[in-house]
């Protein structure tokens, strides 16, 4: 190819090289399509009280229901379409993990940050919490936060957020360390430039690719919490039904073999969550300056 | 040595203490359990009663301070739900947890090192690549997700093993267990591969990496060089020098494995602490869960700390440095 090799360029052809991520990443695209688009693809509005018949309860997949209407993945016990309901659901984990993830990020960026730039006692009190933050699994934190906050959105998003924000602070301030001690740092400190201009312009850039690896696995690791809080029962409210309470709603059923009210939705979970770890595989593998050839 | 000890101790007392501190005004911070523990006929008389008598109507402050004496005598105050001590109901669910975590991580370990081993010794046959592929999906795969499909498939589908409760318990040294029963063992079968699955792909990873860097030492090209045989190299040579690493996670992940078994005993109903803190969760049974997490946090703070201590005591250099933090 005579194509000029911009950076993007390069760096796109090397993720190409893994077709497993390229499947991952065009999974995670129909998910994302999916979910921004759930109300326009989904055959009923799953929370609309008047498309419901309960009568339709616990349809098997392919089952017509008493309108006449044939139900892919059949119907929980209140006569929900379960496609529907999955594709609503995507949308909820999936925003849930992203919001999260935006706010762990922002937190743990500029705390990293801090950390390794002023050094010092600052230094020392962010790590010494990220340290013991750490040596704790992260589902007994969000379990501890969410026993005292109790059910909601923000709540789970605010565990979330608590639990996440030390993975990006280390990682952040392992590689500022590293960059600090360069040329162009010191360049920009000989002329004079402010400290946040040093830190958040000329440092930050060199810091995002370990970064962004951590965040795409954080998303992953982040639905994956949220669904298993809310499968405990501690997570979101059943008027926000992520994939999670879905299979919880679903596993009372399991146990009588009507399997596919929690299955299918466990399923989506699976999936989105595997094509997410594909893709942060290979960005691994690309962002990584060891293996550059 | 002595200092570096003192120091770390004095660090994870504090760590304790802040942490009793957070538990405690953070669950205290919620509902009143005078409505659950009171009929909802009493009068006001009554229910002024119930709270002065459960000491309720003291300040915060007093009740804490209230807390942490007890605490240090091992009183973390009584069940509203049960009406016994906090401490004697979470120590009764015990041995049901370390028994289904023991059997978890004896799995994970006798499953997971050989699986290693292998993929570490040919990672580009076949086997290697599809035992690093089961390591990838075992590793990204929910705990409860994973239970759902055993309990769907095992036991509803093909009827062969049970899926909720420990069966049939007998006593060993006065604790009850399950293991020794053929019904006990049929019941922790589904619950235990269900908590060794992430530490399996963990081991499975630790041992391939630490495997593939052993071939390459020189040690390991002496021995094969002296004509011994494959078998004694790997035996002897390779996996007695990568025992030391792995060993430190397994003795890590102890800890994460009792705390992932509240998510696999609510789904098996495993009659274990990780069920009890769930239900106390939702009935707002306040002792339990700030006893239940105080358990728990000490279990950890003390397996760190040994930790630690065992890692100053083989590399000198942590002493002198700082102390890494344990893995997640």
């Amino acid at each position: 190819m005579a194509a000029e090799q911009t950076p993007l360029r390069r760096f796109w052809s090397e993720f190409a090289e893994s077709k497993l991520a390229l499947l991952g990443l065009a999974v995670l695209v129909v998910v994302m399509v999916i979910a921004v688009a759930a109300p326009l693809l989904a055959p009923q509005n799953p929370y609309d009280l008047s498309q419901l018949d309960i009568m339709d309860g616990k349809l098997a997949p392919g089952e017509q229901s008493a309108a006449g209407k044939t139900h892919l993945l059949g119907t929980d016990d209140q006569g929900r379409d379960m496609l529907s309901g999955i594709f609503y659901g995507l949308r909820i984990s999936l925003g849930v993990g992203l919001v999260s993830t935006v706010f762990a990020l922002g937190i743990g960026l500029t705390l990293g940050m801090v950390a390794a730039y002023f050094g010092g006692w600052a230094d020392t009190l962010i790590m010494r919490i990220v340290d013991i933050q750490l040596s704790f699994p992260a589902i007994l934190i969000a379990l501890i936060l969410l026993a005292v906050f109790g059910q909601g959105v923000d709540k789970v998003v605010i565990a979330l957020v608590t639990v996440q924000w030390a993975y990006y602070a280390r990682t952040v301030r392992a590689s500022a360390l590293v960059e600090r001690q360069k040329e162009y740092v010191e360049a920009a400190t000989v002329l004079a430039l402010s400290k946040p201009r040093i830190v958040f312009r000329h440092m930050l850039p060199n810091c995002l690719p370990p970064l962004i690896v951590v965040a795409t696995v954080q998303v992953a690791h982040a639905i994956s919490l949220e669904a298993t809080l809310s499968f405990l029962g501690l997570g979101m409210p059943v008027t926000e039904p992520s994939l999670g309470l879905l299979i919880s709603n679903g596993f009372t059923y399991l146990m009588s073999g009507k399997y596919w009210i929690s299955f299918y939705p466990g399923v989506a979970l699976l999936v989105t969550i595997m094509a997410i770890n594909l893709v942060a595989d290979q960005l691994r593998d690309v962002l990584n300056p060891r293996l550059k050839k | 040595m002595l200092a570096y000890f003192l120091r770390r101790l004095s660090q994870s007392a504090l760590v304790l203490l802040a942490m009793s501190l957070i538990v405690f005004l953070g669950v205290y911070a919620i509902g009143n359990p005078i409505d659950l523990l009171v009929n909802p006929q009493a009068d006001e008389v009554e229910r002024v009663r119930a709270t002065v008598a459960l000491g309720l109507d003291k300040p915060l402050y007093v009740q804490y301070w209230t807390f942490l004496k007890g605490a240090v005598t091992g009183d973390l105050g009584r069940s509203f739900v049960f009406g016994v001590p906090a401490l004697d109901l979470i120590l009764s669910k015990m041995p049901a947890t370390l028994e289904l975590a023991l059997f978890a991580m004896v799995l994970a370990v006798f499953i997971g090192i050989p699986l290693g081993l292998v993929a570490g010794l040919k990672p580009d046959s076949m086997v290697g690549r599809g035992i690093m592929a089961f390591s990838i999906v075992g590793f990204s795969l929910p705990t409860f997700w994973v239970g759902l499909i055993l309990i769907m498939f095992f036991a509803v589908q093909l009827g062969w093993l049970p899926s909720n409760g420990r069966g049939d318990t007998v006593l060993l040294f006065g604790v009850p267990v399950s293991f020794l029963t053929v019904d006990g063992l049929s019941h922790l079968f589904l619950p235990a591969v269900n908590l060794a699955l992430f530490k399996l792909s963990l081991l499975i990873r630790l041992t391939r990496a630490q495997v593939r860097e052993a071939v390459l030492q020189d040690y390991v090209k002496f021995a094969r060089a002296k004509g011994l045989s494959p078998s004694r190299v790997i035996g002897v040579h390779i996996l007695k020098n990568i025992m030391i690493p792995i060993v430190t996670v397994i003795g890590l992940e102890f800890g994460s494995v009792i705390a992932f078994a509240i998510v696999t005993e609510s789904i098996f109903a495993w009659p274990g602490t990780g069920k009890l803190l769930i239900d106390s969760i939702n009935q707002l049974d306040r002792p339990v869960i700030v006893a239940y997490l105080m358990v728990i946090v000490t279990l950890f703070i003390a397996i760190n700390f040994v930790v630690d201590m065992v890692y100053s005591l083989l590399d000198p250099r942590v002493r002198l440095g700082q102390a890494a933090g344990a893995g997640h």
